[in-house]
């Protein structure tokens, strides 16, 4: 444990400036030079290399919605992952062929704009009505709902097989189609306007989408600033003095939830249109969990934080552990372990054993953020004084003066 | 006075609330019994007593997981999350254990020659589980005991993975064959076509039976049950009295996970059939079962373990399989929403 205490003191030793407009500026201009980069290193062939930061994308919207709910208001969401099947459904719903094999059998295709705030409405009203009855009671009775819920969701999608296909799921949804849109030289073609423009290269989503984020992020910022924010914050540090100094903080956090779900119908809706697809099976638990480990990795309540955590995140489950299994193998043979790569009897082979290490990596993160740097990797600075007279809370007089007159 | 007024009002709002609430909750239940009795009248009755034989088993099952929450809950105010996944490591070690002591299925030890190695891996395996809740405990929570109250919640997420990350590691993700080694006699009731209870029914719900008086005697009647029952009440002032915190928490752990360690071996048993993951699924359910129970109510949770158990072996028997979770999350989302304090009663009081 002594070890585990100077590790957690060396963390937390942290800059004395603030480093969010740093943050903000590296991620800016490693938006617009990312697609320079990823075209100009595979020669042209880079895009898989920008449709995956598009989909890295989709989970920094979710993490900065769950990070109002979660970091803002203190409340713990463990069903987030069911606000985002409802905004894909919603999507698949209005925006393919597929109601033609429902009761219905008539489809509808609204264009891709209105669907996005529809799934955001859509998801923010099944956060209103899940949260009304359940934000009345304490903490952590509100997370046992929200998973509860969570679990719910992607069941009925599943059994609902009349209206949703069942775990088949719902394919060939439509493309989002833009009212302007500038081609050139990037998309290989002629410098020219285009009007009605389909949606389809992994560029157009990736544009699209950090446009989106920038939006989002300046609209949260603001939020954070405004006396809704600050009204989640005091909810947040002590309930019942908020309450006294009167805010309504039944009010307050069904608000935070609402906002929080309905970034993620939005969310939800923008993925079903990239994918195209829809399936219950992209909807569990592990959804939720990964997004609450984003956040609380990169700094619980701090947009920059959460950003940078999504994306480091998003970049280890979806990339670095598939990519494990064949390194390894590469590595093994190298290195003259050759014999641990083909299955063995009770050996899966080290490419298996290593998929095998996800849910173990995952956890350990999970614990050792928590326990070596609570505050995440880019702490909010006001949660982190929180954090740090949370922990010194049964302090002696004693210490108490050695503060004040130091 | 203008704030005696305010309050009267705000008493009389709430209290037509709560009737509405319990109104509302009564008739949801009203309707569910009114369509499970037409299902039962037209199965006849046999089918019904062996569902309820089954939800009986099934209910022990869950009852000896859920104790293990409802004890923490109770005395830390944490949902031990990696609760579920070490009633999982119970059917692991002992599935681990069986070979060792020479019970495999078809093997040489039968009938009576089995009680004795079954009852040695019974024990080994629940030490062991405890040990390692123990050890969670040590590592995840207690360092965080005066941490904000989402840390601990974290950690106890993390460290659900790390177990089942660990028993993946160890079997691999496919469902591994619990060996099928208690006896297939059964008791038919009323001829050939009537219902049988399976030996192994009478095993599961005696033993799980057992445990929990066991468990009862022992925080009713020790010092260490009355120094659980102490700092559960107030911590504050059970340390004053000179009781030992840390070592009264641990031996919560302890207790909690001997008795999820005992109901993964005997799910092993009873289905012949274990994943690494099914402790998700099978803890959430023993959760909503303590919470339907009043959470950190002993008794209310061996009751809501039977109640959830029964309900979910109606549903599969009566109506889909594929809606029973549906139906028992609903549950947990409806009983949390309307009575949070369960039908027995909490006895954590609300801040």
């Amino acid at each position: 444990m002594n070890i585990l205490r100077s590790v957690r003191k060396i963390w937390e030793t942290d800059p004395r400036v603030d480093p969010n407009p740093l943050v903000y500026a590296i991620l800016g201009v490693a938006a617009i030079l990312y697609p320079v980069w990823a075209q100009a290193s595979t020669g042209g062939q880079g895009d898989f290399l920008i449709s995956v930061v598009a989909d890295a994308g989709v989970y920094i919207l979710l993490a900065i919605g769950l990070n109002v709910v979660v970091g803002f208001a203190g409340l713990l969401d463990l069903g987030y992952a069911a606000f985002f099947a409802i905004g894909a459904y919603t999507y698949a719903f209005l925006a393919s062929d597929h109601l033609v094999v429902t009761p219905l059998q008539q489809a509808i295709h609204l264009p891709f704009w209105i669907v996005l705030f529809v799934g955001l409405f859509v998801a923010a009203a099944f956060g209103l009505i899940l949260g009304a009855p359940t934000l009345r009671l304490r903490g952590d009775y509100l997370a046992i709902v929200t998973l509860g819920f969570g679990e719910i969701v992607p069941r009925v999608f599943k059994n609902l097989s009349v209206w949703t296909s069942g775990v088949n799921g719902i394919s060939a949804l439509d493309k989002p189609v833009l009212p302007v849109w500038l081609n050139g030289p990037w998309s290989g073609d002629p410098l020219e306007v285009v009007q009605n423009f389909k949606i389809v290269s992994p560029m157009a989503f990736y544009v699209v989408m950090v446009l989106l984020l920038a939006v989002c992020v300046v609209l949260v910022n603001n939020l954070r600033r405004s006396r809704v924010g600050r009204a989640w914050m005091a909810v947040r540090e002590d309930e019942v003095a908020a309450a006294a100094m009167g805010v309504n903080t039944v009010r307050i956090k069904l608000m935070a939830f609402a906002i929080g779900a309905a970034f993620s119908g939005f969310a939800g809706s923008f993925y079903g249109a990239k994918l195209s697809l829809v399936s219950p099976e992209n909807f569990g638990f592990t959804v939720s969990i990964t997004i609450l480990v984003m956040i609380v990795l990169g700094g619980m309540g701090n947009i920059p934080g959460v950003i940078i955590g999504s994306l480091l995140v998003y970049w280890v489950t979806f990339l670095f552990l598939p990519a494990l299994p064949p390194l390894a193998e590469e590595w093994a043979t190298n290195i003259g372990l050759g014999a641990l790569v083909p299955t063995n009897g009770d050996w899966p082979g080290i490419g298996q054993e290593m998929q095998r290490l996800k849910f173990l990596i995952f956890g350990a993160i999970l614990v050792f953020t928590m326990l070596l740097r609570p505050q995440g990797l880019i702490p909010s600075r006001v949660r982190q004084q929180e954090l740090r007279k949370g922990v010194q809370e049964d302090m002696t007089i004693e210490d108490v003066n050695a503060e004040t007159t130091a | 006075m203008v704030s005696s007024v305010a309050n009267a009002r705000a008493r009389l709002v709430a209290g037509s609330r709560g009737r509405l609430l319990n109104g509302t909750l009564f008739a949801l239940i009203a309707i569910a019994l009114v369509i499970l009795a037409t299902k039962v009248a037209t199965n006849g009755p046999a089918y019904f007593i062996q569902i309820v034989v089954y939800g009986l088993a099934n209910g022990s099952i869950f009852a000896l997981i859920a104790l293990g929450y409802t004890m923490v809950y109770g005395i830390v105010e944490l949902i031990n999350f990696a609760h579920g996944d070490v009633f999982t490591l119970g059917g692991f070690i002992s599935l681990w254990l069986l070979p060792i002591f020479g019970v495999t299925e078809g093997g040489t030890v039968t009938g009576a020659g089995l009680i004795l190695p079954l009852l040695a891996i019974l024990v080994i395996s629940m030490i062991l589980c405890a040990v390692v809740n123990v050890t969670i405990e040590r590592v995840a929570y207690r360092p965080l005991r005066h941490a904000p109250r989402l840390t601990p919640l974290i950690t106890a997420v993390g460290m659900s993975f790390v177990l089942e990350g660990i028993m993946f590691l160890w079997r691999g993700p496919f469902n591994l064959h619990y060996p099928n080694v208690l006896p297939a006699t059964s008791i038919e009731l009323g001829g050939a076509n009537g219902p049988a209870i399976g030996f192994k029914d009478v095993a599961v719900i005696v033993i799980a039976v057992v445990l929990m008086v066991a468990l009862t005697l022992f925080v009713e009647r020790t010092k260490l049950g009355k120094a659980m029952r102490a700092t559960a009440q107030d911590r504050d002032a059970a340390e004053l009295m000179g009781i030992d915190i840390n070592r009264t928490i641990a031996a919560t752990f302890f207790i909690g996970a001997l008795l999820a360690g005992a109901g993964g071996m005997i799910f092993g048993l009873y289905y012949n059939t274990i994943t690494f993951d099914q402790g998700f699924t099978a803890g959430l359910v023993a959760f909503t079962a303590a919470v339907f129970g009043g959470i950190g109510n002993i008794q209310g949770a061996a009751l809501g373990g039977l109640v959830i158990g029964m309900i979910q072996s109606l549903s599969d028997g009566y109506f889909d399989t594929a809606w029973t979770q549906v139906l028992i999350f609903a549950i947990l989302v409806l009983v949390l929403v309307f009575r949070p304090t369960g039908i027995l009663g909490m006895r954590v009081p609300e801040k």
